[in-house]
């Protein structure tokens, strides 16, 4: 007599999820999804300078210009080296919040990264 | 004879901007510090106006390897020649950071094995922002931090002369700046207090103390803290780097003085989109690459710079 119950909120429990699921699915054009986000050093400036993604999004910065640059969070959270031409540096954001960055070498360049919770 | 001095020093000063080249000597002249164009310095009768006090170079961005300059070793070991073939050398370098490109532990150990082809006694360093771009800010510290206890600034006295290195490369604000800090000023402030107003004094930082060009962060946002402690001293000589070029202000008791690199030169301020490596032929390269020297003159006491380029 107890299997049927149990059947019967593992029943209730997927609709839950499924509901869930379409619920957050309706909103998947307007919120940021990406996992991975890319942003370019060039002419001195990160492009874009602010970027606003979902919790857990890797942040993928490239350096474009001749001229080595760095990644270096104002708060201490996060340092690249020195990137040379084309090379990369990889953060991927865990917490929310609002994340402010130079490269170390130009600090005229200021960039930007707002960490929202993944479902909001 | 100050009047002789003092007109002295603003024809070097001239003949450096008319030089372009790639080194300065500096001469303590009358209690100022004369940059001394090192063409000039060596058959000119420059060098019989005092003792030779210190030879400064800049920028060396050992590891850098684009068009602007292939071989940045090449033009160091140049340097390097002609330091050693000064008539009188000073036992004194001066390097005003952004000794490698991209703060490699193999660019550190390359520098540090042309440096030593240098006949000085003793070698000063202060960090430029190419030196701290390690992830763990640690390999110019490994190597050149034991005169500054880790710290990055330091002081030292030679010939009479009170040295000052300090570093205002560490600690950027966003927007541009270079900054010294409250802990380096008051340090500053207790390192000065009680000594001779009659004391020469030489600071040398990597980026101007002066604010050359704001929008490409040509200057220390705090360097008015630290000039407050400087001007009650008679001859004040503040030497950098950073911006490849010659530029020279004179304010007062202080003399303000960039070097030239010797690894590639840099737009004039504002020319172009930003800062960087400025392409010219291989024939004029050697004409804006240089060092600077210092000499020093004793009545009254005072620092002469000459600058001179490697052509």
């Amino acid at each position: 007599m107890k299997a049927p119950t149990a059947y019967r909120a593992l029943a209730a429990t997927a609709l839950c999820y499924a509901l869930t699921f379409s619920g957050s699915r309706g909103h998947a054009s307007e919120l940021p999804t990406a996992t991975v986000t890319t942003i370019e050093l060039k002419t001195f400036m990160f492009s874009p300078s602010s970027v606003t993604i979902p919790v857990g999004t890797t942040v993928v910065w490239k350096n474009r210009d001749a001229e080595p640059h760095t990644v270096a969070s104002v708060e201490g959270r996060f340092r690249s080296g020195a990137l040379d031409e084309n090379e990369t540096f990889t953060f991927t954001f865990d917490s929310p919040g609002t994340y402010r960055y130079v490269c170390s070498i130009h600090p005229q360049m200021i960039g930007t990264v707002i960490v929202v919770p993944a479902h909001q | 004879m100050s009047d002789h001095n003092a007109s002295l020093t603003r024809r070097d000063a001239l003949q450096c901007l008319a030089f372009g080249g790639a080194g300065t000597l500096f001469v303590l002249s009358g209690g100022v510090l004369t940059p001394v164009d090192l063409a000039a310095a060596a058959d000119h009768d420059t060098v019989s106006a005092g003792k030779p006090l210190f030879v400064q170079i800049s920028d060396t961005h050992i590891g850098f390897s684009k068009d602007a300059n292939p071989d940045v070793a090449a033009t160091l070991r140049l340097t390097i020649e002609r330091v050693n073939a000064l008539s009188a050398s000073p036992a004194l370098v001066l390097h005003t950071g952004d000794i490698t490109h991209l703060s490699k532990a193999a660019e550190f150990e390359a520098a540090a094995e042309l440096l030593k082809g240098l006949r000085v006694s003793e070698l000063h360093t202060v960090p430029g922002e190419h030196d701290l771009a390690d992830a763990t800010v640690s390999e110019y510290f490994t190597r050149f931090g034991k005169a500054s206890g880790n710290r990055g600034y330091y002081s030292f006295d030679h010939q009479g002369v009170h040295f000052v290195g300090l570093i205002n490369v560490l600690d950027f604000q966003p927007g541009g700046l270079g900054t010294l800090g409250d802990d380096q000023i008051a340090w500053l402030e207790s390192d000065l207090q009680g000594r001779s107003p009659s004391t020469p004094i030489v600071a040398f930082a990597h980026m101007p103390l002066w604010t050359v060009y704001q929008p490409w962060g040509w200057g220390t946002a705090d360097a008015e803290a630290a000039l407050v402690h400087l001007r009650r001293f008679g001859s004040v000589t503040i030497v950098n780097g950073h911006i490849h070029q010659i530029v020279q202000k004179i304010e007062g008791n202080i003399t303000f003085h960039t070097a030239r690199s010797t690894a590639y030169p840099q737009p004039a301020p504002g020319d172009g989109a930003g800062p960087g490596p400025l392409k010219v032929s291989a024939d004029q390269l050697v004409k804006v690459l240089g060092l600077t020297s210092a000499r020093i003159v004793r009545h009254p006491q005072a620092v002469s710079l000459t600058d001179s380029s490697l052509a």
